[in-house]
């Protein structure tokens, strides 16, 4: 963990309500995609975690959706503001484990952070494929830049917009050929894929957060291998170890 | 000459280069932060909250905001103390090396007193901090906290069970904290810590139900600063033993506030949650501070503001 500032370079609307902020600052606390950075805003006490959608030299791609008084504030930071961050927060996820077929399965606002990983499972000679869930067709972000990577993208959507319809297990279905997952999303699409897989792979958590890297105990969530902090020992828990 | 301020206070005896403690549940058992710097700049720390058994806490989310600070109902999560004298001690002894503030809670008085004692035998620990007001659990913690009877026999069963400096650690969330204070210093308290969390409660406007899934959770942060104040300046002319000042604590400038509201040391508690380095500040800032108002030793301040 490191604490940095960074400056807001852009600030746009990929969807409605759903915001991608890109900012310049020191990223090499960043080891691994599915880790999180924590913002400090005007007026709040505090931070907010925000995972890291990509990043590159100087660069940070964070993509979040506006959910409260926090994230509001956040969609109204203009180019050119700085902002205090703890970066490179969590374990991320673990891209040696994941192998040649890695099915990525991205449920909403889950989305983002397996973009990063797709990029990293790709400069490794992998051929991940992903299937990205959203309420409905206007909700779609990041399927191009998932495409432009090279990956097969399946889109499903509840209304049946777009895509498949239906969930994302319904999209898994239609995927043959992979034997392991990575999945980041709400909490029942975690459950419905880890129910339906018979293998291995990662499922990134959400919680509400005090502290962010490990001090408050307030996000801990009940695994087999005892109580884990989401913001240290996760938010990405290995599918053997994860408790419903 | 060059004028030097003196940082160094007392606590019970024990001698510390400044009067910054990181509270507890703030800090978990210290290693943590010593990877993002060097924690013996501390004056000590008060470790994670720490029963008999382990205890996995409440459910989620156990965290809140509020325009002051925020709300936490975790719940006492910790290993238990034999995990902690096992596991948790000999980490910290790598990354610390000064007496450590052991903080103890219970859901019985003979539970205070078990673990009271075996951690009294670690030579790491230089005082015993009873917490007899965590407002998030039921059947203990703060119900002994908030009636002087039920305090004074926590205190004088863990005063059995120990020789070193016991504090205990009040309640905001009652009438009349100066009884409850009272009652543990007959009951053979060293000093009192004051004040842990105050009670509170959010409610979803969405989904109309209370925010956290304890319902109920402890306020901290700036916040409940003029409490912390309030109470420890009533508590500190009433008793004659050390208080250590908490609540909302997140400058340098609140230090001496405090101290001169009577508090012999003061501890940190969610300032170190929104910034890990808060505690480190806090004591670099001291110097300059002390400066601007006129101090030359900070252990000479304390209860400065009594009439």
């Amino acid at each position: 963990m490191r604490q940095e500032t960074f400056t807001v370079i852009s600030n746009r609307t990929l969807a409605p309500g759903t915001l991608e902020m890109v900012l310049e600052g020191d990223v090499s606390g960043i080891s691994r995609p599915g880790q999180f950075v924590n913002l400090r805003l005007d007026g709040f006490f505090l931070r907010r975690p925000i995972s890291v959608c990509d990043w590159t030299e100087g660069r940070l791609r964070l993509v979040y959706k506006v959910l409260g008084q926090g994230t509001a504030a956040m969609a109204d930071y203009p180019a050119g503001k700085q902002l205090d961050l703890l970066v490179g927060l969590g374990n991320g996820f673990d891209l040696e484990k994941c192998p040649e077929h890695t099915l990525l399965v991205g449920g909403g606002v889950g989305t983002p952070p397996l973009l990063g990983l797709a990029r990293r499972l790709a400069e490794q000679g992998k051929h991940p494929a992903a299937v990205l869930g959203f309420n409905t067709a206007g909700e779609r972000i990041l399927t191009e830049d998932f495409q432009s990577l090279g990956l097969r993208v399946t889109v499903c959507t509840a209304d049946g917009s777009a895509g498949i319809p239906g969930l994302v297990t319904d999209g898994m279905a239609a995927v043959g050929d992979y034997n392991y997952v990575c999945a980041c999303g709400p909490e029942a699409m975690l459950r419905a894929v880890w129910t339906l897989c018979g293998f291995g792979g990662q499922f990134s958590f959400e919680e509400r957060m005090g502290c962010g890297f490990g001090a408050c105990m307030g996000c801990s969530r009940k695994t087999v291998h005892g109580m884990k902090r989401i913001c240290r020992e996760g938010p990405v828990l290995e599918k053997e170890e994860i408790v419903w | 000459m060059v004028s030097t301020a003196d940082t160094r206070v007392t606590l019970c005896g024990i001698p510390l280069d400044n009067p910054v403690i990181p509270a507890s549940g703030c800090f978990g058992y210290g290693w943590e932060f010593a990877e993002y710097y060097d924690i013996n700049c501390l004056g000590t720390f008060s470790f994670k909250g720490t029963t008999a058994e382990m205890r996995p806490g409440n459910p989620t989310p156990r965290i809140a905001e509020y325009s002051g600070g925020m709300l936490n109902a975790v719940g006492l999560q910790n290993p238990g103390v034999d995990a902690v004298i096992s596991r948790e001690l000999p980490r910290l002894a790598e990354v610390f090396h000064k007496p450590v503030m052991a903080n103890i809670s219970g859901f019985s008085i003979e539970e205070y007193a078990v673990v009271a004692k075996k951690l009294s035998a670690c030579p790491q620990v230089g005082w015993l901090e009873v917490n007899i007001s965590c407002p998030n659990v039921h059947g203990g913690g703060m119900s002994f906290g908030t009636d002087p009877v039920q305090a004074a026999a926590v205190t004088a069963a863990v005063r059995r069970v120990t020789d070193k400096p016991l504090l205990l650690k009040l309640s905001p969330n009652v009438t009349d904290i100066v009884s409850i204070a009272r009652a543990c210093v007959d009951a053979g308290a060293d000093g009192l810590s004051l004040i842990n969390t105050v009670l509170g409660m959010r409610i979803h406007l969405k989904t109309r139900r209370p925010l956290l899934a304890n319902i109920t959770g402890g306020m901290s942060g700036p916040g409940i600063f003029p409490l912390a104040v309030r109470m420890v300046y009533q508590v500190s002319q009433a008793v004659h033993v050390p208080v250590v000042g908490m609540g909302g604590v997140s400058s340098a400038e609140d230090v001496l506030e405090l101290m001169l509201a009577g508090a012999a040391a003061v501890e940190v508690g969610a300032a170190n949650l929104t910034d890990p380095f808060a505690c480190r500040n806090i004591i670099q800032a001291l110097p300059e501070a002390m400066k601007r108002y006129g101090i030359t030793s900070l252990s000479e301040i304390t209860g400065g503001a009594h009439g």
